[in-house]
């Protein structure tokens, strides 16, 4: 392969990667812009997501629908909205009780459901791995030089289209703007009658909602879904929030794309490679955190809880 | 609001007792007679019991000397640290390292190991404890994949068979490679952990650690560097923990990846949690909970984790101080 090639090549599994990435991060920075909360449990919600899909999915295969785009749209659209729903469960059952005690409490409710989700699931499949199977081809053809499959170049574009719909509704709804006010202040808005724990509960809908399509697409991406799939990739998510911008949600999808493109590029890198691609990343939220704490997008003032 | 508010007379028949019960233990007169007792009986037990209940009671007072280290972070200082098993692998694999590989007496790796954990610890927390405490309980968590993933993929630390035949410490002469030799290694360490985190509670560096934990902008405004003081905490604890992964690795004689599990984070979490963080008394109960528990109940295996994870969503709903909280705590609850 030229150079050309690689460039390409890479260019493109980095934007479908980060466009992942992006997706789960978005929930971190929403959830963290409207309560201040580190949600640990949104990674486990991502892989939630993809086994929701996953047992919509085998259930289809028995039918006339099941394995075709038709199939995969309708167990997306399942997945979203069970796993939407019970991301508006875990924040009234841990999380709203403790929003006025003390920030340890929080985090330690927040690890506790993770562990809960985590361990249910691996439990449920005996820590192996699922077979994420659909009818999709994975033949190959090009465009110019890329090498390029319709599956991925379907989920590059459904990510997209997710992102853009989710910014849609953030700038153009009274629910996205009601988010934006209280992400400044929720005393205030308390104050002039917004309903902020609904809108905290529209929050983690449509945050787990993201997060359980995102993890789905992994599946049909890799072809197989596990308990732990959702570890790395939470921890990604967060550099992506955080290299955006903590609380900023275009930023989120911004820098859930970036960090997407440095790994695919890095693996490049000799030294690095594939084996050190997760390490590398993690250097590179530990930089940000130094030298750029309030991501690319993030307004120059620190802010102190 | 009402309905935040924590719901707290749901358990309060039970708290009651269990607060009557420990106001008896706080009191003064009966303190001393009973610690007497107690450490007579735990320096005589191993004489005449089993080596099975040895090796239990060795990794209680083990437990006991790690909690009591991330007790000085998350219970002092109130800082969430979710990799704290990293930080003990850091000591166990430099102790390791030197001793199986190089061949290095045990006593002469300990300082080595303490100041890898402060280089570490730095490394992870400077960063990241500038910004918001929030922060750091996933740069740890990832930090503690992050060792993990290492460790078994470069060469010095034995990849991810480990590394094995690491030299039993000597001490007056004698080769430590006995059950009861390791149980009363442990037994003084867990000591020496109290002594230590009591001096540490009190000291003038300890009582910022509590003032920054209760109210951070008054702490900055009576003129405490809170970043510093909080990196200390942070620190200290890191070599608590380096510590103890050193005399670890010293008693199993071989160590591997997955000797440090995220699974043991939340293990001492959780005991920290259980037992009423920043009260060490309630620390050392939190330890003993946590090590005694598995061995009691072998059969629940697999679901062990389901509900030491329920165990601390409902404790934080309903009883965030802990079985055994701090005095302070009971007068000002609300």
């Amino acid at each position: 392969m030229t150079f050309w090639e690689i460039f390409l090549q890479q260019l493109f599994n980095g934007l479908l990667i980060g466009s992942f990435y992006g997706l789960v991060a978005i929930g971190y920075s929403m959830v963290y812009g409207i309560i201040k909360l580190l949600n640990f449990a949104h990674a486990d919600i991502y892989m939630s997501g993809a086994f929701v899909g996953l047992v919509a999915l085998s259930y289809f295969a028995d039918m006339s629908i099941g394995n075709t785009w038709f199939g995969i749209v309708i167990a997306l659209m399942i997945s979203m909205l069970l796993v939407g729903l019970l991301g508006v469960l875990i924040q009234r059952v841990a999380y709203r009780p403790m929003l006025k005690a003390p920030r340890l409490s929080i985090l330690i409710t927040a690890l506790a459901v993770s562990m809960i989700l985590y361990n249910t699931v691996m439990l449920l499949t005996q820590g192996q791995y699922k077979p994420f199977r659909t009818g999709l081809t994975h033949d190959s053809f090009y465009i110019g030089a890329l090498r390029m499959t319709e599956t991925r170049l379907v989920l590059l574009i459904a990510a997209l289209l997710l992102m853009f719909i989710l910014h849609q509704f953030i700038t153009r709804t009274m629910y996205g703007k009601a988010m934006r006010a209280i992400s400044l202040d929720r005393d205030t808005c308390q104050l002039m009658g917004i309903n902020v724990y609904q809108i905290v509960a529209v929050t983690f809908f449509v945050g787990s909602a993201l997060a359980a399509a995102a993890g789905i697409m992994a599946g049909v991406y890799y072809g197989t879904v596990h308990f732990y799939m959702g570890f790395l990739i939470g921890l990604k998510a967060f550099t992506a929030a955080v290299i955006g911008g903590i609380g900023i949600i275009p930023g989120a999808m911004l820098g859930g794309l970036l960090l997407g493109l440095l790994e695919s590029f890095s693996t490049q890198i000799p030294f690095i490679g594939t084996v050190w691609k997760d390490v590398f990343s993690f250097v590179f939220l530990i930089l940000f955190l130094i030298f750029k704490p309030n991501g690319i997008l993030g307004r120059a003032e620190s802010e102190r809880m | 609001m009402a309905e935040t508010k924590l719901k707290t007379n749901v358990l309060n028949p039970f708290e009651n007792i269990i607060e009557r019960l420990f106001e008896l233990f706080d009191n003064k007169k009966l303190r001393y007679p009973v610690l007497i007792l107690t450490m007579v009986f735990l320096i005589y037990l191993p004489l005449t019991s089993s080596r099975f209940t040895q090796e239990i009671m060795t990794n209680m007072f083990f437990y006991v000397v790690v909690c009591l280290g991330l007790n000085i972070i998350v219970g002092f200082a109130g800082l969430l640290h979710l990799g704290y098993a990293a930080f003990f692998a850091v000591g166990a694999y430099v102790t390791g390292i030197m001793s199986a590989t190089y061949g290095i007496n045990f006593w002469v790796t300990l300082p080595f190991s303490i100041v890898a954990a402060i280089i570490a610890g730095l490394a992870i927390g400077a960063p990241t404890l500038r910004l918001r405490g929030d922060y750091l309980a996933i740069v740890t968590l990832g930090f503690g994949e992050i060792i993990r993933f290492t460790v078994r993929n470069i060469g010095i630390t034995g990849g991810a068979v480990g590394l094995i035949g690491i030299e039993r410490p000597v001490l007056f002469g004698v080769v430590l490679n006995q059950i009861m030799h390791f149980y009363y290694m442990f037994f003084i360490l867990a000591i020496m952990a109290i002594f230590v985190s009591y001096r540490l509670h009190d000291s003038r560096l300890g009582r910022a650690w509590q003032y920054i934990r209760e109210d951070e902008d008054a702490a900055a405004a009576m003129g405490i560097n809170v970043v510093s003081t909080r990196l200390y905490a942070f620190i200290i604890g890191s070599a608590f923990g380096a510590l103890a992964g050193s005399f670890f690795a010293a008693k199993m004689t071989a160590i591997s990846p997955d000797s440090f599990m995220f699974v043991h984070s939340v293990m001492i979490l959780l005991a920290v949690v259980l037992g009423g963080m920043g009260k060490i008394p309630g620390v050392v109960l939190g330890a003993i909970i946590v090590t005694l528990f598995p061995e009691l109940s072998r059969d629940i295996g697999q679901y062990r984790l389901i509900i030491f994870a329920a165990v601390l969503l409902v404790l934080m709903l309903y009883r965030p101080q802990g079985i055994w909280p701090e005095r302070q705590y009971i007068s000002t609850k609300k």
